[in-house]
């Protein structure tokens, strides 16, 4: 079980972009040991006993919050959420007036999830805790990205010279930001596909071989990982319909199989199906990760909390030290 | 009749005529009565005597592109804090934006803003569509008379492009200037920075360099067919700078400036999300930088402009895509426009001609503002070109200190400022 050594040399936890691929590779070892946990009866431990954890999300979340406040509590964190709907947010309070308030309340770790790219970089800087990024804008969610690599390596056994489709709303996307991030350090081959309308400016710089059409962008891979279309966000004419984009990028039966026989299937959540993914695919036991997805996601935020914890000075303030 | 001055031991700096000789010069009664390298060869006259140890007299920089907020926004900027950063900076003479609350599109608020008390020289623009709104033409002849020296929306672009062409057509029948941000505001809509791979890396919505081209290109077509004399405030990209050329090439009455923000910075030095640098055309490509930098150095680009339009702290502290556009820039202007001649790339001279008598010529300023010349206004900048300098914001005499060159280093430091003849500024040893 976990060791008091240093597994992160950074405060927070911001973007998969600032972990180097030791620390992702510690970080999912350690995240293993806590899978094994959570199948036990007895799953809780005193990792973060006295230690106050507060869920900030200013966008409404349903598993990740439930996720990250399963996570604190089984290690014996103080667990509180707060959501935008009943804050001061509301009454004109800028974000940073947020972040100070609760910053005097002395948290120990802070996990925020912000419609703006680089909001919980901005309060990060601001406080005196370790910050989580729960997702931020278009820009990264990273434990995303780690529960997702946990899902791949538990399944196919490494992920390395893996190649990787990832499909559909890739511009509004945090969840592919850190996937094309974290996949590529470590060693996989990242594809995207989808229509030129959801593709952001130059996004093969980053690395990614890209695709207009499922047929070449699924042939051979490994792991699709298809994002929910996030109808919510967008502005403008970027689709004509969901019909015609279930037809040309929706993952059915007929698509998965361009992909190799061992091909697993993801999914972030929540899942638009028969818009982005057809039920029978979704819900195919053989072939989808989806549920492991959500069950790999509790024990790699509790490696992360535990991680994060361990940079924490141990007085009874619990600042950084 | 004040007492003369009389500024001995200079580096005379002339951009119109190319004079660049070590000299003296006699002001009295607001006007350069004469200069030379032997001017006070017979002797000093009885006048304030100002050593200027060598640095280098120019003319007062003239500065085409300033916002401040008065009337509506007094906490960003005033008339009278803008121009007491002006002088701080050299320039002595500010052209100012009408996209105030209200907007200047009544000859009252021109009378209002030209009575402004300033130590610089504050000539006010006007709205080129009544209330900015893009509908409706304003009326360009009466605030021509009451002291409008250009109409412009700000940082607007009229969409309506039946509009854009009619009031090119109005403002061309009385010779009148008209200065356009070129900025398609449906592709720009939303839009945080430039589009490309840093604002794909940050997550952010980008602003695609087309969406000036293209409107670069409209306008230079609508005042082809108008004849209207069209100056395109900022220049950010390339594609534009094509279209410029060839307008140019042409014969049409087409002007351009660049902002020293957009010569000195690319896309990348917004970093991790610095909401100082975010700029309305935003910071472009670093290839889209350099080619604004060619364009200064072979003289397709006519002026720097400083783009002044300082931001309250409050409106910065922001996620980048919730902050305001705009920074501060008057006091860093010269350093910037001075960099090719320290490159070695153009002189003295042609560096400084950018933000002096080449601005003061796209405005018709008839009285010699920008040069020093017998009878021209005597607006002058003693600076010394060499002293290196690190801008820091609390150095900064703009009511708001969100300065995109924070904490970088020019060269270049203003001594003193004279506007009319008047010491306007004089920095601390």
């Amino acid at each position: 079980m976990p060791s008091a050594g240093q597994i992160l040399s950074n405060r927070h936890l911001l973007a998969i972009e600032d972990l180097s691929r030791t620390e992702i590779t510690t970080l999912l070892g350690l995240a293993e040991s806590y899978v094994a946990l959570n199948r036990e009866v007895a799953k809780k431990r005193d990792t973060l006993r006295g230690r106050t954890l507060i869920n900030l999300f200013f966008e409404s979340s349903t598993r990740t919050q439930a996720s990250f406040e399963l996570a604190g509590k089984r290690l014996g964190a103080d667990v509180m959420n707060m959501s935008v709907g009943n804050s001061s947010v509301k009454k004109g309070e800028t974000l940073i007036d947020t972040a100070m308030t609760l910053n005097a309340m002395n948290p120990d770790l802070l996990v925020v999830r912000h419609q703006d790219s680089g909001a919980v970089s901005l309060l990060a800087r601001k406080v005196g805790c370790s910050v989580i990024n729960a997702g931020d804008g278009a820009h990264e969610h990273p434990t995303q990205a780690l529960l997702d690599a946990l899902t791949i390596q538990r399944r196919l056994g490494r992920i390395e010279g893996l190649t990787v489709a990832i499909c559909g709303d890739i511009l509004h996307s945090r969840v592919a930001r850190s996937n094309i991030a974290l996949l590529q350090k470590l060693g996989a081959r990242v594809r995207l596909v989808a229509p030129k309308t959801l593709l952001p400016a130059a996004i093969g710089r980053l690395g990614p071989e890209v695709f207009h059409r499922m047929e070449d962008g699924l042939k051979d891979a490994d792991v699709v990982m298809m994002l929910r279309l996030q109808m919510e966000r967008m502005t403008g004419s970027f689709l004509p319909s969901t019909r015609e984009f279930y037809r040309v990028y929706g993952l059915d039966a007929e698509k998965l199989a361009l992909a190799r026989p061992s091909a697993v299937v993801m999914h972030p959540g929540p899942m638009n199906r028969g818009v982005e993914i057809d039920s029978a695919v979704a819900d195919d036991v053989e072939r989808s990760l989806i549920q492991e997805q959500v069950e790999m996601g509790v024990a790699v935020r509790m490696a992360v909390l535990d991680a994060l914890s361990r940079n924490l000075k141990n007085d009874d303030k619990g600042l950084w030290a | 009749m004040s007492r003369p001055i009389a500024f001995v031991n200079a580096r005379l700096a002339d951009p119109a005529s190319g004079l660049d000789v070590a000299g003296g010069l006699l002001v009295r009664d607001g006007r350069i009565i004469d200069l030379g390298p032997s001017v006070f060869a017979a002797g000093l006259p009885d006048a304030e005597i100002v050593d200027c140890g060598g640095r280098v007299l120019a003319p007062g920089l003239v500065d085409l592109k300033v916002s401040t907020g008065e009337p509506g926004d007094e906490h960003r900027e005033t008339i009278a804090s803008a121009g007491r950063a002006a002088a701080a900076g050299g320039v002595t003479t500010i052209a100012l934006q009408p996209d105030t609350t209200p907007p200047v599109d009544d000859p009252a608020l021109v009378e209002y803003i030209a009575r402004a008390p300033c130590t610089v020289r504050a000539l006010p623009m006007a709205a080129l569509t009544q209330g900015l709104r893009g509908e409706a033409m304003s009326e360009m002849a009466l605030l021509a008379g009451a002291g409008a020296v250009a109409f412009t929306d700000g940082d607007r672009t009229v969409a309506n492009t039946r509009v854009m062409r009619r009031a090119l057509a109005y403002a061309a029948t009385f010779d009148l200037l008209v200065a356009v941000h070129c900025e398609d505001p449906f592709l720009a809509e939303g839009g945080a920075m430039n589009e490309g791979e840093t604002a794909t890396r940050l997550g952010l919505p980008g602003i695609p360099a087309a969406a000036e081209a293209i409107i670069v290109e409209r306008d230079i077509r609508l005042a082809e067919i108008t004849g209207a004399r069209l100056h395109i405030a900022q220049v950010s990209t390339a594609a534009s700078l094509d279209a410029i050329a060839r307008a140019k090439a042409r014969g049409l009455p087409v002007t351009c400036a660049v902002s020293a923000a957009h010569l000195a910075l690319n896309e990348n030095d917004v970093g991790t999300y610095l909401t100082f640098r975010k700029l309305s055309p935003p910071l472009r490509s670093d290839d889209d930088r350099r080619a604004m930098a060619k364009a200064v150095e072979d003289g397709l680009i006519d002026a720097i402009v400083s783009s002044h339009d300082p931001q309250a702290p409050d409106t910065k502290r922001q996620p980048f895509a919730q902050a305001a556009f705009g920074g501060a820039g008057l006091e860093t202007l010269l350093p910037v426009a001075l960099t090719p001649f320290h490159d070695g790339r153009l002189s003295l001279c042609e560096a400084l001609a950018k933000v002096t008598c080449d601005p003061a010529r796209i405005l018709r300023l008839a009285d010699g503002t920008g040069t020093l010349a017998r009878g021209a206004r005597a607006d002058l900048c003693l600076f010394d070109p060499g002293a290196p300098r690190s801008i820091r914001r609390e150095d900064l005499l703009s009511r708001s200190k969100n300065t995109p060159f924070e904490g970088l280093h020019f060269q270049g430091r203003v001594w003193r400022s004279y506007v009319a003849g008047r010491l306007a500024h004089e920095s601390p040893p």
